[in-house]
């Protein structure tokens, strides 16, 4: 549903069906509900059967890279010899993204079951869950869901009587946007840095604490009692066209938009729907003027290709984005892109765990010579020297921030260089003062 | 204790005793926290968490007695300490008080509720403490609430939707 607003027609409610009723959040609430039946079904199962199960599904991981989440499952060692870990990754904090948390602060049982489906189909026995330090409530509604699910025996050393141990520990970040990043996250749970781990070693062979992990989003591991419920084949059901793209995604919409919220769309509905119709378009008097569709990491949208584009993995992608994470932010013809970007790379700057000298000084030197065609200040070099330090930045690091920064930074500049154009000319009044 | 009397300049740590964090009812957390994970370095975030609750910030010899307690180094300790934002490493205002500004809440007018907020906590400028102890204001990056711009968060209270003309009454809650 399009909380905080009620449910729109054109929305499939499976994730968000639950949102603003506080009664979902307690244990018993969420068994009347139909809560917890996935998980004593899954308890049964085989591991291969779950995995296979979900690969039949199409569910693809729902944090930004969209992997295909049964395989990833599947790469964990078949025999257990050491501990196997599940990580779940709910520090969501890619600007745009606030999904994560509806999921948590409302149903944070469908997260746990999740969790523990999948903790079971990779053959480990504890799962940490990863929360973002900022997010206080959330941790409080999940401390409690999780105190609740161990006294009712759905946690423990003997799941649901299973025989089977499923333990979960809840790891409060402390304020890093890198610790998002999965090698960061491990890191970070070793009461280390958030400095990501170069690849291979890949999580399901080498992970937290050395051993076979797998790291999964919120949204994901939600989706996964839902799938094991009604079946692979109703969820892959749900999907406009595109088989690659099955389910349903939630999209957070932010910014310039009458209803920002979050909705839930079946994959492959036309991305104007969701703008126009749902989020009830822009605000009256103005026009869309930018959409960046997957949170600020991918490249941004101009209102015609978004208006063109389906939404689905693929279908942002024809149209010049990624779905990433699906926050989307909203502008408006009222949004000084130039200033936004420089905000952007402000950002990335800000984030970057400095281990990459391509990411520690070009976020830096990005964010610099954006502040300086701010101040009225900028030549005609700087959209060179701009697109050299974005080469620079993309595909050399051990991880994406720096890829990240330069997204919004390039598809600006050749989007909408007719702004940038205006304070190097002169002809915009500086929006920072000189440095 | 006043929080500004640990910060008294050179030697202050040194002279001004450091009171052990875990002992009683804290040590017998920190004990059943590493029974949670395969090592004790593993615990660090989370003491640093029980310091800062305890202390409202993580000081040179709490970081000294976090590092005993876990088996690592007390510089290891400071580089963790530092690499995250939400560790406070001066001691600041009784409310703390973040607003959200990067893009999706910047748009939104987000600069405005800073102002605000710097102007009815009498803070002035960014990362200062009020002349009476009472706030200290940071901006920071993405809150993950932004389809409700603008959140802030004082102390653990998460405050959505807050707009200049909201801030004088929110901060009002906050003797």
């Amino acid at each position: 549903m399009g909380y905080p607003y009620p449910s729109h027609p054109k929305e499939t409610v499976v994730l968000s069906r639950y949102f603003g009723d506080p009664e979902a959040r307690t244990y018993d609430g969420w068994v009347q509900r139909g809560g917890y039946e996935a998980l004593r079904k899954a308890l049964g199962m085989t591991r291969e059967a779950i995995v296979e199960e979900v690969k039949a599904s199409g569910l693809r991981g729902r944090g930004g890279a969209g992997f295909p989440t049964g395989l990833k499952w599947s790469f964990m060692p078949k025999e257990v010899v050491k501990p196997h870990y599940l990580l779940c990754n709910a520090d969501e904090s890619e600007p745009g993204t606030f999904k994560d948390r509806e999921i948590m602060r409302w149903t944070p049982h469908a997260l746990i079951e999740g969790c523990a489906i999948a903790a079971h189909a990779i053959g480990a026995e504890r799962c940490y869950i990863y929360i973002r330090g900022e997010f206080t409530e959330p941790w409080a509604v999940m401390s409690a869901a999780v105190e609740e699910a161990y006294a009712h025996g759905a946690l423990g050393a003997n799941a649901f009587g299973s025989g089977k141990r499923v333990d979960m520990v809840l790891h409060r970040g402390a304020g890093a946007y890198i610790c998002g990043e999965e090698t960061a996250m491990m890191n970070s749970v070793e009461g280390k840095r958030g400095n990501p781990r170069i690849k291979p070693p890949f999580p399901a062979v080498a992970g937290l604490f050395g051993m076979p992990t797998t790291i999964n989003n919120v949204e994901t591991l939600a989706a996964v009692p839902h799938i094991l419920n009604r079946g692979a084949a109703w969820y892959k059901s749900l999907c406009l066209g595109n088989p690659k793209s099955t389910g349903t995604k939630l999209i957070s919409i932010c910014g310039h938009i009458q209803r920002p919220g979050n909705y839930e769309v079946t994959m492959g509905t036309p991305l104007r729907e969701i703008l126009y119709e749902m989020a009830g378009g822009p605000r009256p008097g103005h026009t869309f003027k930018a959409i960046i569709p997957g949170g600020s990491s991918v490249p941004i949208m101009t209102r015609e290709e978004a208006e063109a584009a389906l939404f689905d993995y693929e279908g942002i992608v024809e149209q010049g984005s990624m779905l990433g994470s699906a926050g989307m932010i909203v502008m408006d013809d009222t949004t000084d892109m130039v200033y936004q970007i420089w905000r952007l790379a402000r950002f990335y700057a800000h984030e970057s765990c400095a281990q990459c000298t391509q990411c520690r000084e070009g976020t830096a030197w990005t964010t610099r010579v954006l502040a300086r065609i701010l101040a009225g200040q900028g030549k005609q070099e700087d959209y060179q020297l701009l697109l050299d330090l974005a080469e620079n930045m993309t595909g050399k690091t051990i991880c994406v921030l720096s890829d990240s920064c330069a997204a919004p930074v390039v598809s600006g500049i050749q989007k909408f260089r007719s702004e940038f154009e205006a304070y190097i000319a002169g002809a915009r009044e500086p929006a920072l003062a000189a440095v | 204790m006043n929080a500004h009397s640990a910060h008294g300049g050179h030697g202050s740590a040194t002279t001004v005793p450091h009171e052990p964090v875990f002992v009683g009812e804290a040590r017998e957390r920190l004990e059943r926290l590493f029974a949670l994970y395969p090592t004790k370095q593993a615990c660090l975030l989370p003491a640093l968490w029980m310091v800062q609750e305890v202390r409202g910030w993580i000081s040179e010899p709490a970081i000294g007695e976090v590092a005993e307690a876990l088996g690592i180094t007390p510089a290891y300790v400071k580089g963790v300490v530092t690499f995250y934002t939400m560790y406070h490493t001066h001691p600041v205002g009784r409310h703390f008080i973040q607003v959200c500004t990067t893009t999706p809440c910047n748009i939104c007018g987000a600069e405005d509720v800073v102002k605000a907020v710097l102007s009815a906590s009498g803070c002035g400028d960014l990362g200062a403490t009020s002349p009476d102890g009472r706030f200290t204001v940071i901006e920071v990056e993405c809150l993950g609430a932004c389809g409700f711009a603008t959140p802030i968060l004082v102390d653990d209270d998460f405050i959505e939707n807050v707009t200049p003309d909201k801030v004088p009454g929110i901060l009002q809650r906050y003797p």
